[in-house]
Order: structure tokens, then sequence, then C-alpha cells
């Protein structure tokens, strides 16, 4: 097996998404928040929605972990930011697949800048710790077409 | 036991699965305190066992059971010896330590923990010796106390006559900390937790492989471990108790093999150990803790304990020479088993473990299933490198320039 390069890892953008973090705080007037956890290696996130008429006006998170997990999370929520629901539902298979190896996913253009991730997919042991904010917004995105049904 | 030192490059010949490259160089395992590595000698007892003598054991007339029940036997008297057992009949096998802490918090908890009572552990265990108990007491309504950590993740034990009391029914605590090496004073606890007449369990998972252990001088009632990390395979593990204690204990499972007389209402148990042991067990993970034991006793333990303590001392210099390196647990060296517990900068141990891992490097990094302990010192992870007797100074500074290059990443 060729062994994957480190610098398709440790991109100076996941860098610096990891140091400063975006939209990292608590969001006022949250429609839906999902804790979720890898009890395996500590990485933690709390995503915070807030939606108005089928759009995603802001998202926030809370979290800590690995420079992965916590770069993929903040370049995420700047993606979400009036984002149809439906789009961002698109946005999380499509990553999803991209950190699954799929290389039409990689190609799509409305990932953007989370293509910079897609060096990930090479270290089987890390594509956990980049999905678990997607994780999370699909979880989201469920909870709140369940609570919109009752 | 031989005082002539230990000669890591020979005993790393022994060992076929260091003999590889790993991301294209060749590989550095400092992850032995999750598990170790396996000599030739226990691969080659495991296959002889399936080659040769594979039957079940007790139960056959014929020549192969014969040999099986032999050969595991045996081991069960090596694995007494190893720990000091008065007799083989002390040691029940288990998957392992995990398994061995379940069957006392279960067999032995639920006949003798009521509500009010008290368990006393440690902020430092693994989970493996804080959920069996947190599940008792969730089943009889008894109580969790807690032995607090100092600075250097050492017990804090100035208040322990306050935290041992009458209502103390147990005391279950490590020898030694997989999550930051702290070796604990385990017998000063247990002859104060025996004056309140509580039960004294080890955890021994990191305390039977580096330090010839003897359960009568620690004055223990328990003492739990596993054969993986140790040099043995994955699987097997044992109990050591006091016989008067297996003795007066319910089963833990039922089945095969645990029975003396099988009645249509009630039936009457085997003596001990077999009462422990529903179930055909794993007669070659036994057989080859066996051979473990006979490897590690070959080169020695004295041996074996002063390279692990030359190169934790190395180790501890080198890796403290790298810049943004924290390191926790003890600082004397005679409190600090053979591991490395650290945080490098601003970088995750989950990065740092794949840098290293980039450079053929295995290390761990998380919670060590310890997260008390890490929560303690306000830490979600740290990545740890821990040292058996096959690391030489080599890896070590294979491990510094590894640490180098996670500086250069994340400067």
């Amino acid at each position: 097996m060729e062994t994957p390069q480190l610098s398709s890892l440790y991109q100076q953008l996941i860098l610096e998404h990891y140091r400063n973090p975006r939209n990292k705080g608590e969001l006022e007037g949250t429609s839906v928040e999902i804790h979720m956890a890898n009890p395996i290696c500590g990485d933690e996130v709390r995503l915070q929605l807030r939606i108005q008429a089928g759009q995603i006006e802001e998202a926030k998170f809370v979290g800590q972990g690995c420079s992965i997990s916590q770069a993929a999370i903040s370049m995420m929520t700047t993606l979400l930011h009036g984002c149809s629901l439906a789009d961002a539902k698109i946005l999380a298979e499509c990553f999803t697949r991209m950190m699954h190896g799929d290389p039409d996913a990689a190609e799509d253009k409305r990932l953007k800048n989370l293509r910079a991730l897609q060096g990930v997919s090479k270290f089987p042991v890390r594509i956990k710790c980049a999905l678990i904010g997607f994780d999370a917004l699909q979880e989201a995105l469920k909870t709140h077409a369940k609570e919109d049904e009752s | 036991m031989t005082t002539a030192t230990l000669d890591p490059v020979r005993i790393r010949r022994e060992f076929p699965t260091l003999d590889q490259s790993v991301n294209g160089h060749p590989l550095v395992y400092l992850d032995n305190a999750a598990t170790s590595q396996k000599p030739r000698a226990v691969l080659d007892a495991l296959g002889a066992y399936y080659e040769n003598d594979n039957s079940n054991v007790h139960r056959g007339i014929h020549e192969l059971s014969r040999r099986a029940t032999v050969a595991y036997e045996e081991s069960r008297a090596k694995v007494a010896s190893w720990v000091g057992a008065t007799e083989p009949a002390e040691i029940v096998w288990t998957r392992g330590t995990t398994e061995a802490i379940n069957l006392v918090s279960t067999a032995w908890g639920l006949n003798n923990v009521r509500e009010g009572d008290e368990i006393l552990i440690s902020v430092l265990e693994h989970h493996s010796n804080i959920i069996p108990w947190q599940l008792l007491a969730q089943r009889t309504g008894a109580v969790i106390k807690y032995i607090e950590i100092d600075d250097q993740g050492r017990w804090v034990l100035e208040d322990l006559s306050d935290l041992l009391t009458d209502r103390t029914k147990v005391v279950a605590i490590s020898h030694v900390s997989n999550a930051l090496g702290t070796v604990n004073p385990v017998k000063e606890v247990a002859a104060a937790a025996h004056e309140v007449g509580a039960l004294v369990l080890v955890d021994g998972a990191q305390g039977a492989v580096h330090i010839k252990v003897n359960v009568q001088d620690l004055g223990v009632d328990c003492y739990a471990f596993s054969g993986h990390k140790m040099c043995g395979p994955t699987g097997i593990g044992a109990l050591w108790a006091r016989r008067d204690l297996l003795d007066s204990m319910e089963p833990y499972q039922g089945g095969g093999e645990m029975i003396h007389l099988v009645e249509r209402e009630m039936s009457t148990w085997a003596k001990v150990p077999h009462k422990f042991e529903a179930g055909t067990p794993n007669i070659a993970g036994a057989i080859g803790m066996g051979a473990a034991i006979d490897f590690l006793s070959e080169v020695g333990m004295d041996a074996i304990a002063r390279h692990e303590r030359d190169l934790l001392a190395y180790a501890l210099e080198r890796v403290s020479a790298v810049g943004g390196v924290r390191i926790y647990g003890p600082e004397s060296l005679e409190e600090h088993s053979a591991l490395i517990s650290f945080t490098l900068g601003d970088a995750h141990p989950h990065d740092i473990a794949t840098i290293l891992d980039s450079e053929g490097i295995a290390v761990r990094a998380g919670h060590h299933c310890a997260q008390l302990a890490m929560k303690h010192f306000g830490i979600s992870a740290t990545a740890r490198a821990s040292i058996y007797l096959y690391n030489t100074e080599d890896d070590i500074d294979r491990l510094a320039e590894g640490l180098e290059q996670v500086r250069s990443i994340f400067a």
C-alpha cells in the first residue's frame, strides 16, 4: 500500500481553522442542538442551528478534539449560513461520500473549501474525526424534521 | 533469577511482529501498555497446541484430552507461582483483567454489599475498575468513594482514615496506572483497608507485567491481570483470590464444567477454581499465557525492571527536551512505571499519534480509559509512549525525532 503523505492531511487551511475556529460558541435562539461524542477518542461537538422557514440562519458549535475534527466542524459551519435544509443534507451526504473515498464527491464544487479535507480519506483511522460534525448535522436535520412534523 | 543485563537487540529477534516496516519506516512499537507483542515461544505454543493436542479439557477420556488438560493445568500452576499464590486452585482463568474484576464485583459483591455500604476506588482507575463497581452500587444502593490524586498523579492518602469506615466493604485499586504510569502504594492502602474489614482487590493489568508480584507480600485479597500485556495471547487472564474467599463465593456464570451434580431444582457446584469456569475455556490462551511466563522468567523480571527503568529515564530526558512537551505522572522514577503520558503544545494527542504513525512509531492517544484521571488535569487526552523489554534507546531517539516533526507541523 502506498504511504499517504502527511502534507495531504495537515494542510495550512485545516491547521488555520483548528487554531482559529469559526462560529465557535453558544448560539442565541437555537432551534435544534445535537451533542455528539466519540467515546473511543474523546472528540466532542455540540452543534447548534437556528432554522427559519426551511433555511439555516446561523450555525455555531462548542467542541473539543483533534485538529481534523475541529477544523472540519469549523469549515462546515461557514457553509451552513443561509443554506436551505435540503442543501445542508446534500452537503453532509456529499462530504461523507468524499471521506469514504468517492472520487466524484471529492470533485463536487458545492463542498467548496471542505475539499481540503479530502486527504483525510487516506487515513482510515482519522475518517471518523472528520465526520463527527457532519454526523451531528445529519442528526440535527432529522431531529428538526421530526419536530416539524409533530 | 539472572543478574545479567538484558540485551534488547537480541530479545527483539524473538518477536516477529517487530521486524517490519510501517509507512516506510522500521516499526517502533511504543504501545505496550495497550498490548505487548508476542515472542515466538508463545506463538509456537499456540501452534503446537492446535496442531498436536487440540481437545477439550477435563472431559475426554482419550489421550488428546489428557494432554490438553495437563498443559492447561500446568499453565495454571505457572500463573499461580508467578504471583505467589498458595496453590494453583487460587487461580481462576478469565478473559482478562476486566472479566476478573467483574467476577468479583458480581459473584462476591452482590452477596456481600448492601445499601449504604461503601466502595472505595481511586480517580486513577481504568474504567474496568470503575464501571463494575458503579454497576454494583446501582444494584445494591452502595456508595462509591474516591481516593483523589495530586498534581503528579499520585494518590492523596492523608485522609485515608476518613475514607475508610466501618461501612467500607471493598477497596478496588490499581497496582500501576495505565494512564500516567504511577506505581501505587497498594500494600499501605491494603493494610489500612483490612483494619476496617474491607476486601481488597487490585487491578494488576499493568502491574504483573513489569513488577515481580507477590500477592502475599502485597497483603491483598484479589489480584486481577491479563495475559496479553505480558507477551501472552489476547482473551486470557486470571483472577488470583485467597482460597477461603473463592470457596465462600457463589458462581459467576452457570454452565458446563462448573457443576458437581445437576438436579431439576437445584444443583451443586464444582470445587474452586472450576466453580468459576463455566463453559469450554480459552485452552490455547491459557497455554499461551504459561509460555509467556516461561519466556519472561527466562529473561528475568529483575533484568526487565532494570532495563525499563534505564530506558524510562532516557525517554523522560529525551521527550521532556522537546519544546512544548508536558509530561503527566510522578517525577520520581521509583514511583513511575515504564510509560510516558504527555501533551505537546496545542497539537492534539490524536494528531501527535498520526504524525508519529507516519514515521512508523506506534503510540496511544486518547483518555486511555481513564477519564476521571484526565479530568483531574483538565485535559481530555494525552499521548502515551509505553516501554517494554524489547524497546531500545534507538526507539526513544526515533520518538524524540518524531515529536520534533509534530512541533514543526503545529509550530
